[in-house]
């Protein structure tokens, strides 16, 4: 593993500010549609400030670089966090910010691969991701490359056999190049996760599928932080996973304590008001 | 990621029409100026049927506010099973639970049902000749969010599946007829179902009309034209024949809400009349849907009139608002009318 970018990467901003940059991001661009995942985003906002800005490693000005780690957002709706994250990368132009969703967009509503540098697969079918992450762990083993495989999934994609199918393939074959985040936002589609289809005990059921598996509170970077760095440190072919407890809409009080739903509806006017909300909260 | 396949990677979309429009992905309710709507037509009509069969059930997977389901599962809570994201379990549970006597009605979106849940469906369910009775949310080209969540070709692969009964309704009113209607039939049935506020289009240009399946139905007469269309399309047909007549262009309307067993009979009269261009209408690819299934009838009938197929390309499609992308792709009222008017 080179050390040169991830270095540059990290740079002297903190992380806490890359995750309030990548939450203000998401943010404007909910403004400029109208409408977005904005819970989804300011939810997994520290999990992508330490992802892209602790634990990967990558190029900015060349997306495809064979060395980089690769980033895959199986859960495809939650595009607008990642679009918000590979603008403070430096991988998307953040002149772009205001074509969010626009129908000439690079950045559609759903990630899609052959739209966006830096979006590694098209998710959205949601139950994808983990099938394709350790079909590529295989191959960067085959290539003998040192890179990692991370793929962002959902509660809700728990609930797809295809999941555990990887699950269980990807711990036969000792893919310890692999490292599956969960975001664990207690929200699916219908209602919270936890009264629709309980996926506990979660930890030992991915234990029990042969992984390496960590939980901690997503919102606490620190924890985020430490979690990453133990996920790549584990000795052994054992693929990892870390399930990260979030909370949607962190950042901007008055979202968190609304009803939550999957899609959090924002007036108009709230948008605005989310900005400033945030800005009175922006780290020191 | 060098195949062909990635040719237009990272290029900014090609749109034709117009300046930007935001995506109007989540909308509720198809854009259908001048109708009126009825709220969740499926949901309310499938509570009423459940009130006089006990049999019936709902099931979802993680879909039911989206395929407005959420009203059965309201009103009818201890009939209701959420079954988690998770569409080939919803189907093999479905036909279990039509092993045992009861009449589900599964819901989520096209595409799941056709690409993830097919083997099951076609195993489980359709080799069985079982009751079950599958009613999928975004059918063809009804959400601005990607191929991921387009069911551009859904006919196709179920028209494939024996035993299968598949309708594509229109509107509120053939959605809130086919409930019991698919109810009363002995065998799977697959359904496109458009949900939200629904438009009321049918009875409002023919007041006498009732669903009714394996039955296609003429809605308006015409001289010039005959288009044979199914699901949307039918209301695109007709305002787009409201536009035409305007220019002293004749176009009749032949509405064609089961797309399985078709009603060759119907179509083939209809088509047979001497002088019209037959132009088929379909939510769908031209590949596999209603256009190939009416041009087979009428050439293993000998009947020959000119033909055009109105249909969605076969190609993954693009992400956008919703207007923007039926111009583009031809399925807009006035695109309809242009291309009819450009065949005469
Ligand atoms: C295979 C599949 N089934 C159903 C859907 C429709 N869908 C989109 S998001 C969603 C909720 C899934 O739960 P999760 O991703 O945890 O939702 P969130 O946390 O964003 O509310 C569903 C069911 C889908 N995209 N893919
Ligand atoms: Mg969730």
């Amino acid at each position: 593993m080179t050390e040169g970018p991830r270095a540059r990467a990290r740079s002297n901003v903190s992380l806490e500010q890359r995750a309030w940059n990548i939450r203000r991001k998401a943010l404007l661009m909910g403004e400029v549609q109208g409408q977005g995942y904005i819970g989804q985003a300011l939810g997994i906002a520290d999990v992508l400030a330490a992802a892209y800005f602790h634990a990967l490693d990558y190029r900015a000005d060349d997306p495809e670089w064979e060395g980089r780690d690769r980033f895959l957002l199986s859960v495809g709706h939650y595009a607008i966090a990642l679009y918000a994250t590979l603008m403070e990368a430096g991988i998307l132009p953040e002149e772009e910010l205001a074509t969010y969703g626009m129908d000439d967009s690079r950045m559609p509503m759903s990630g899609m691969a052959s739209y966006t540098p830096g979006m590694e697969i098209t998710g959205g079918s949601l139950g994808q991701g983990l099938g394709i992450a350790l079909g590529m762990a295989m191959g960067l083993r085959r290539k003998g490359a040192g890179a990692f495989v991370y793929n962002l999934m959902s509660d809700g994609e728990l609930g797809e056999g295809s999941t555990w199918e990887a699950a269980m393939v990807a711990a036969h074959h000792g893919l310890g190049n692999l490292i599956c985040l969960v975001d664990f936002n207690n929200q699916q589609a219908d209602g919270r996760s936890t009264a629709m289809l309980s996926a506990e005990p979660l930890e030992a059921k991915w234990r029990a599928f042969g992984w390496h598996c960590q939980r901690v509170d997503g919102n606490d970077l620190k924890a985020v932080v430490a979690a990453f760095d133990a996920a790549r440190a584990v000795a052994g072919p054992v693929p990892r996973v870390i399930v990260f407890d979030t909370r949607m809409c962190k950042g901007v009080p008055f979202l968190e304590q609304r009803e939550i739903a999957h899609f959090v509806r924002v007036e108009p006017e709230e948008w605005g008001k989310a900005l400033g909300v945030l800005e009175e909260g922006r780290p020191q | 990621m060098t195949s062909a396949s990635m040719a237009r990677k990272y290029k900014a979309r090609q749109v034709q029409v117009g300046q930007r429009s935001t995506t109007s992905a989540m909308i509720a309710s198809l854009a259908a100026e001048g109708y009126d709507t009825v709220q969740a037509p499926f949901g309310h009509a499938l509570v009423e049927l459940a009130r006089r069969d006990e049999r019936v059930l709902g099931l979802t997977a993680d879909l039911g506010k989206y395929t407005d389901l959420h009203v059965f599962a309201e009103a009818m809570p201890d009939r209701f099973y959420q079954m988690g994201m998770a569409e080939a379990v919803l189907m093999s549970a479905a036909a279990g639970l039509a092993r045992e006597g009861f009449m589900p009605f599964a819901t989520t979106y096209a595409v799941f049902a056709a690409r993830r849940a097919y083997d099951f469906i076609a195993m489980a369910i359709a080799e069985e000749n079982l009751p079950v009775r599958i009613v999928c949310a975004l059918p063809g080209l009804t959400t601005g969010y990607g191929p991921s969540h387009q069911a551009t070709e859904d006919l196709a692969i179920f028209r494939g599946l024996p035993n299968l009964t598949i309708v594509d309704p229109c509107d509120a009113v053939d959605i809130a007829q086919m409930v019991p209607a698919i109810a009363a039939h002995d065998g799977p049935v697959y359904c496109r179902l458009l949900r939200g506020r629904v438009p009321v289009v049918l009875t409002r240009h023919k007041p006498d009309y009732r669903f009714e399946l394996g039955k296609a139905q003429l809605i308006r007469e015409g001289r010039d034209v005959l288009v044979i269309a199914t699901g949307l399309m039918t209301m695109r047909a007709l305002d787009a024949a409201e536009a035409l007549a305007k220019d002293g262009i004749d176009v009749a309307v032949l509405h064609v809400p089961t797309i399985k067993p078709l009603d060759r009979a119907t179509i083939t009269e209809e088509a047979g009349k001497a002088g019209r261009l037959v132009v088929t209408a379909e939510n769908h690819t031209v590949v596999g849907g209603l256009g190939e299934a009416v041009a087979t009838t009428l050439l293993t009938a000998g009947v020959t009139p000119a033909f055009r197929m109105i249909g969605l390309p076969d190609a993954f499609l693009e992400a956008g608002a919703l207007p923007t992308l039926h111009d583009m792709y031809g399925i807009s009222t006035d695109r309809v009318a242009a291309r009819i008017r450009s065949w005469l």
